[in-house]
C-alpha cells in the first residue's frame, strides 16, 4: 500500500479551507472561492476575503473554462511520481470566474500549448472522496 | 525624520567571503562566522567590537543567534529576518536604522550555505502551498520559468537575450579570481544546453555550491577612523508582493519596483546615477526584471538592454564578479551582491574593475521573486 502510494500524484493538504475545493472535484465540479459581502472571487481558498477581511466566504460554481496565462514544460524531477510523468505541463490559467490557479495541462500536443490558448477542466480520481482538478485544449 | 535624514549615516567598513567551493570541511555556522571574522579584520575591529548581529541561512532556525553562539558574543540589536535571497540586502536597511537610532554601532550582516556538499541542490525551508504541490511545479526553478515564458510572449524577449545574460556573467567571472566557473559561454552553448522547465535551459540557472559572506557596518564617524575608502550606504529598500507563485500579482512585474523606488528615494538619486549594478541572477531573466523594475529602462525593455550589453566594457556594468549563474551560488546570493558592490567602491577588483565607480546598487530577489530588497552604496570623496 505505501509502495503505491509512493509512486502516485502528491494528495492536497486537507485541513485548510480548501477541502472544499478537492471533494466538490469528486463531484465533477470545479468550485471557487467567493466572498458574500464584498462579491469579489478569490485564489487560494481562505477563511476570510483577501479583497476586504471579510469571514462570509462560499463557493460559486465555476464554468471550468479559462485561459492559459503562462505554462512551462517540466523535464525532469526528483519527485517518485512526476519523474515519471516527464515531461509534463504545469500552467497557470485564468479562470472566466477571475482567478489564477495552477494546473496540469493533459492530453494535449506538447507543440500546440501557447499563452492565451482556451482550456477546459477535467478530473483525475485520486480516492478518499476527492479529485484533483486538470485542464486539457478546449 | 525623513528618510533622506538616513543617507550617508552609516558606512561599510568591511567585506569578505568565505568557503567558496565545491566541498566543504567545514560547517555552516562555522563559514559565517569564519567570514565574519575576515569582515572584522578588513574592517580594522575586532569580534568584541560587533554588537548588532543579522544573519539569515536555510540551516538553522534561528540564524543570528547560532552565529552568536560561533562569535561568543552578546548584541544589543538581532536580527534574522528571512525574505529569502534578498534577506542580507534588507538587512543592510535594518542595520542603518538601527546604528542611526543609537541601538548599536558595529553591525555584521552574515551568510553560509554547504548545500553543494550536502545535498548537490539547493537547500531551502520554502514550503509549497496545498494548491501547487499535487502539480510537480519545480521549486522554484519551474515558476521562473513560468515569469520568462510569459515575459517572452508579452514583450518579444528573445531566448538569444536572455542567453546574453549568462554570456556577459560568464566574462566577468573570467576576470574574477574567486570564481567558480570562470570559462567563457556563448549564446549557442546556452541555446544548446538541456531544456529544464521550458523555455529555461540549464545555463539560464546558476551554479550549487558551498560558500558564504560578511559585510560590516558602523557610524561614519568611526568609519572615517578605517584605513579604507569608505562606503556609504546612500538608500535601502524592501518589500514583497507574494510568497507563493500561484499568489504572484504580475508574471512580468516585481515588488523591486517598490524596493527600488523607496532605497533611490532615501538616496536622493535616480537610475542614471549608478555606475555599477549588481542583481540577484539565480536565472537570466532576473537581470531583465530587475533592470526594468528599478528603472534602468522601460517595462519590456529589458532584453533589449541587456543586448546592448551588461559585461566587460559596458557602460551598464551588471554582476561584475560573474554574478550567481558563474562566480558561486551558495543559495541566498545576496550578501555577494553586497561584497562585490563594496570592492568595487574601494577600488579593489583587479581586472574586473569598473574604472571610477562611485556608485553602486545590489538587489535581492528571494523565493520566486517574493522578497525584493534594494542597496545604493556611493564612494566617499
Amino acid at each position: 500500500m505505501k509502495s503505491e502510494r509512493a509512486h502516485a500524484r502528491p494528495l492536497p493538504e486537507m485541513r485548510n479551507a480548501g477541502a472544499t475545493f478537492w471533494s466538490k472535484a469528486a463531484e465533477g465540479v470545479l468550485v471557487v472561492p467567493r466572498c458574500t459581502d464584498c462579491g469579489r472571487t478569490f485564489w487560494h481558498p481562505r477563511p476570510r476575503c483577501p479583497h476586504c477581511g471579510s469571514g462570509r466566504v462560499d463557493w460559486i460554481r465555476g464554468s471550468g473554462k479559462g485561459t492559459v496565462h503562462t505554462f512551462t514544460v517540466v523535464r525532469q524531477s526528483g519527485d517518485p511520481y512526476f519523474k515519471t510523468k516527464v515531461p509534463y505541463v504545469v500552467a497557470m490559467i485564468d479562470l472566466d470566474e477571475g482567478v489564477r490557479i495552477m494546473t496540469n495541462v493533459v492530453d494535449t500536443p506538447l507543440d500546440a500549448l501557447a499563452v492565451g490558448m482556451r482550456v477546459e477542466v477535467l478530473f483525475e480520481d485520486a480516492g478518499g472522496g476527492i479529485a484533483i482538478p486538470l485542464f486539457r485544449r478546449a | 525624520m525623513s528618510v533622506g535624514a538616513l543617507s550617508g549615516q552609516v558606512a561599510v567598513v568591511g567585506a569578505a567571503t568565505a568557503g567558496i567551493g565545491w566541498e566543504s570541511r567545514q560547517s555552516v555556522a562555522e563559514i559565517m562566522a569564519e567570514a565574519a571574522h575576515k569582515a572584522l579584520v578588513d574592517a580594522d575591529l575586532s569580534v568584541r567590537d560587533v554588537d548588532g548581529l543579522y544573519a539569515v541561512t536555510p540551516y538553522y532556525w534561528m540564524p543570528s543567534v547560532t552565529l552568536a553562539d560561533q562569535l561568543g558574543i552578546q548584541p544589543k540589536v538581532t536580527d534574522s529576518t528571512n525574505i529569502g535571497g534578498a534577506s542580507v540586502v534588507a538587512h543592510v536597511g535594518h542595520a542603518v536604522r538601527a546604528i542611526v537610532s543609537g541601538q548599536c554601532e558595529v553591525a555584521v550582516i552574515a551568510y553560509a550555505s554547504t548545500q553543494r556538499s550536502d545535498a548537490g541542490k539547493l537547500v531551502t525551508g520554502a514550503d509549497m502551498l496545498p494548491y501547487e504541490r499535487p502539480y510537480g511545479p519545480l521549486f522554484p526553478i519551474s515558476g521562473y520559468a513560468m515569469v520568462m515564458q510569459r515575459h517572452m510572449h508579452e514583450y518579444g524577449t528573445t531566448r538569444e537575450q536572455l542567453a546574453k545574460v549568462t554570456v556577459a556573467a560568464s566574462e566577468w567571472a573570467s576576470l574574477n579570481p574567486e570564481a567558480l566557473k570562470p570559462e567563457p559561454v556563448t549564446v549557442a552553448d546556452v541555446l544548446a544546453s538541456p531544456l529544464v522547465s521550458d523555455p529555461l535551459r540549464k545555463l539560464d540557472i546558476c551554479l550549487v555550491t558551498d560558500g558564504g559572506g560578511a559585510i560590516v557596518l558602523t557610524t561614519l564617524d568611526r568609519a572615517r577612523k578605517s584605513r579604507k575608502p569608505a562606503v556609504s550606504v546612500l538608500g535601502t529598500g524592501e518589500s514583497h508582493s507574494h510568497c507563493y507563485m500561484t499568489n504572484m500579482r504580475s508574471f512580468t512585474e516585481t515588488a523591486g519596483v517598490q524596493s527600488g523606488r523607496a532605497a533611490f528615494e532615501m538616496a536622493g538619486l535616480g537610475p542614471k546615477d549608478i555606475d555599477v549594478l549588481q542583481i540577484y541572477d539565480a536565472f537570466t531573466i532576473m537581470v531583465v526584471l530587475g533592470l526594468e523594475d528599478l528603472g534602468f529602462c522601460s517595462k519590456g525593455e529589458g532584453g533589449a538592454l541587456v543586448e546592448r550589453g551588461i559585461g566587460p566594457g559596458s557602460t551598464l556594468p551588471v554582476n561584475t564578479a560573474g554574478g550567481g549563474l558563474r562566480y558561486c551560488h551558495p543559495g541566498m546570493f545576496g550578501i555577494f551582491l553586497l561584497v562585490e558592490a563594496v570592492r568595487q567602491l574601494r577600488g579593489e577588483c583587479g581586472r574586473r574593475q569598473v574604472a571610477n565607480a562611485r556608485r553602486v546598487l545590489a538587489h535581492g530577489f528571494g523565493g520566486v521573486l517574493a522578497g525584493n530588497a534594494t542597496v545604493i552604496l556611493g564612494r566617499n570623496g
